[in-house]
């Protein structure tokens, strides 16, 4: 996918104006945040699942090519093939070639971030073979002309009931309703014709386990049945580092990412998929392949970074993020938006392409609490801009103002003036009053308040005079 | 009984801004019976070199702070960001170099947030405040989230007899404004702002109270630019020594 992080500060801008999006939001923000709370308290100890939750994915990333290695051998077993990809342009042509393989015009999907971190879509237009998103909220940004997703499992959470209604009108050609049942009526009927003709199924996988050699997958719609059952091959696509080691783990996995992504208990849909049909068996596949993609995650592994990885893409950290909840995710300019895009980006699709990401984040840690896995998210931003400012990216003035300051607070006598000059200087722009309207020296805090008056002496020198008060009358 | 040597880290921020609250907190700590000394040649623990990637500076200044406060008993801090980048972030940043690494650490071990400190070691019994009115607490994300501060605040709170604490809707959520990301995303910042104003507005109550000034420059400033010029911003230091 085309990156347009660069462009963070301008889109988020956009964003803040745009008032149909931030009614979206607002209704997003409420849903997401109360049922997740709801949701962990049917659990007697949730932070100690939490706890075994970052035990399992500690103890795949710290030794990812064994559990790959035993994951393949056992996919191997059950009758499917293992492909490895180092980054997108590969899986597009993997896929390509199988679908080619198979004599494959068209492919129902769905939901696979991997595939929009490839590209897959337009890759798959071009070589002549139909992709069709199954997953409602893919299905509805794919017919809005190729929409990017603006959250990672509800990717349509941007739009509202009427940007639905109005594009189904004109996409299908029928009435405009503003009926949900109706609506999602209406988007079955239409997909249901593409789950009977497709030849070929591509799924995403929300964990591989290594014990059985099959991929587990979370949905709540259904299509991810129809798409993984029906057509004759099954692709699966995903990151190299979603494998985990047995399907006890699956459980303890399971009982934290329901309920950390939408606040339920368990997804409506929870498949195991494990190999392709055999003799005696009514559906499934007749070819499966598993598409394990690299994409810049083998450099993350022994990184200051190495973290990331336990990353089981649930979507909390956004959901409770107060920056993301105020723009959107459309406005982080790649794949995956939040504290968790914020940290993928730079890693993945590069730092010198995403240099604000690091930067928008209050540093709340609201995200690091509700992480399911426990991902010290606000430190790896941190580190983020340490790794910026060792490579030069941040700009000139910016980092000689930083230089500086840091060096006059090493200077008590200095810093004390520049502390009494700055109290007084404050004191005079608000002219009298309790308030600054424009504050010339960080004109971006003015944008939207003001700033109080000091009260125009610093502490030490009200404490010097006290204290040489005291001696002089003792 | 020798009285308790706490060493005062007014912070940056007080210094500059409001040294009512450094006097507050000064006379609350005497109040509760210790020592306290303000040694002169402080200035700012160093927080916002760190959070802006500049490590150097961040070392520097940890290095200083450790310097000037390690000879006290205790550390206190009017702030839960401040005190936590001492007590959390310096032996991260240390980390690297041993004898450091044990002084931060050791320094680490004995520093507070100033209402935890109150509640928690002195357990004070009483304080001089006497606000009357309503009032809700706005908890800073690092303090609350980093440090547990949460009940102590109110617990003193509590013993002011005129006072009445209305909590908010999302009292635990961020005012926006995270150090430089107010000044970098400003229009952002602002936004999330204007969220934690209109709870406070909801509230119903006459004055917004939290323990870190930063989020209250911020929370003040939006309020007016709203046109609110009613609600009182004030710190939790402020109220408790009776200076508000």
């Amino acid at each position: 996918m085309e990156i347009k992080s660069m462009y963070f500060k301008a889109n988020a801008k956009t964003k803040l104006a745009d008032v149909a999006l931030q009614g979206n939001l607002e209704n997003a923000r409420g849903r997401f945040v109360t049922t997740r709370a709801e949701a962990i308290k049917e659990l007697d100890d949730f932070e100690g699942t939490r706890d075994a939750a970052e035990a399992i994915r500690n103890r795949v990333i710290d030794n990812l090519d064994l559990w790959l290695e035993r994951f393949e051998h056992k996919a191997l077993d059950t009758g499917a093939k293992v492909l490895w990809a180092k980054d997108g342009a590969e899986v597009c042509r993997l896929v390509i070639e199988i679908a080619k393989r198979h004599d494959v015009k068209k492919v129902t999907k769905s939901k696979s971030m991997l595939s929009e971190e490839a590209g897959l879509n337009q890759a798959l237009e071009a070589a002549g073979i139909q992709p069709v998103e199954t997953d409602l909220g893919e299905y509805i940004l794919q017919v809005d002309n190729n929409e990017p997703p603006s959250h990672i499992i509800a990717p349509a959470v941007h739009k509202g009931l009427n940007d639905v209604a109005d594009l189904f009108h004109k996409v299908h050609g029928t009435p405009r309703k503003t009926d949900i049942p109706a609506l999602t009526r209406e988007a079955r009927e239409v997909l249901r014709q593409h789950f009977l003709s497709a030849e070929m199924g591509l799924s995403g996988g929300n964990f591989l386990v290594a014990e059985t050699g099959s991929v587990a997958l979370v949905t709540n719609e259904g299509n991810g049945r129809m798409v993984t059952t029906m057509p004759r091959v099954h692709v699966v696509i995903t990151g190299i580092e979603k494998v985990i080691p047995t399907l006890e783990d699956l459980s303890t996995l399971m009982r934290v990412l329901p309920r950390s992504a939408t606040g339920q208990s368990i997804s409506n849909y929870f498949s195991i998929l494990t190999g392709v049909k055999k003799p005696e068996e009514h559906d499934g596949p007749e070819h499966l392949y598993f598409v394990l993609v690299d994409s810049g995650r083998a450099d993350v592994v022994g990184s200051d970074f190495h973290a990331m990885l336990r990353c089981i893409r649930c979507g909390a950290c956004m959901n409770h993020c107060p920056v993301y909840q105020t723009i959107g995710g459309h406005a982080y300019g790649w794949v995956y938006p939040g504290p968790m895009g914020s940290v993928l980006t730079p890693l993945y699709a590069g730092m010198e392409n995403s240099i604000d990401l690091p930067h928008a984040a209050t540093l709340c840690n609201q995200c690091g609490i509700v992480c399911p896995v426990k991902i010290p998210l606000p430190d790896l931003l941190r580190k983020l801009r340490e790794k910026q400012t060792e490579r030069g990216l941040r700009p000139l003035t910016e980092r000689i103002g930083l230089r500086l300051w840091a060096w006059v607070a090493q200077q008590p006598r200095l810093y004390a003036l520049g502390a009494r000059i700055g109290a007084r200087y404050l004191k005079w722009l608000a002219g009298g009053t309790d308030r600054i309207r424009l504050l010339p020296t960080a004109p971006e805090w003015s944008l939207g308040r003001d700033f109080p008056a000091p009260e125009g002496k610093t502490f030490r020198e009200l404490y010097a005079a006290r204290k040489h008060q005291a001696k002089e009358t003792p | 009984m020798a009285r308790v040597r706490v060493g005062l880290f007014v912070t940056c921020l007080v210094d500059l801004m409001r040294p009512r609250i450094g006097f507050a907190a000064l006379k609350l700590l005497e109040g509760a019976g210790c020592e306290v000394i303000v040694p002169d040649t402080q200035t700012c623990c160093g927080q916002p070199a760190w959070n802006s990637g500049d490590a150097p500076g961040a070392v520097a200044l940890a290095k200083k702070t450790i310097a000037e406060f390690e000879a006290f008993e205790y550390v206190v801090a009017p702030s839960g960001s401040c005190s936590d980048h001492i007590r959390t972030e310096y032996p991260v940043l240390l980390a690297e170099e041993s004898e450091w690494l044990d002084r931060a650490t050791a320094l680490a071990s004995r520093t507070y947030e100033l209402t935890d400190f109150l509640v928690t070691v002195m357990k004070v019994d009483s304080v001089p405040g006497k606000h009357q009115g309503t009032v809700t607490y706005h908890d800073s994300c690092t303090g609350l989230r980093s440090m547990g501060i949460k009940q102590q605040p109110r617990a003193l709170l509590a013993k002011l007899k005129g006072l009445e604490l209305t909590e908010m809707n999302g009292c635990e959520e961020c005012c926006g404004f995270g150090g430089t990301f107010s000044v970098k995303f400003g229009e952002i910042s602002a936004a999330i702002a204007e969220r934690k104003c209109e709870n406070i507005l909801a509230s119903g109550a006459q004055a917004v109270v939290g323990g870190d000034l930063g989020c209250l420059l911020n929370i003040e400033g939006k309020l007016r630019r709203m046109g609110n010029e009613s609600t009182q911003v004030l710190h939790v230091a402020e109220l408790l020594a009776g200076e508000d």
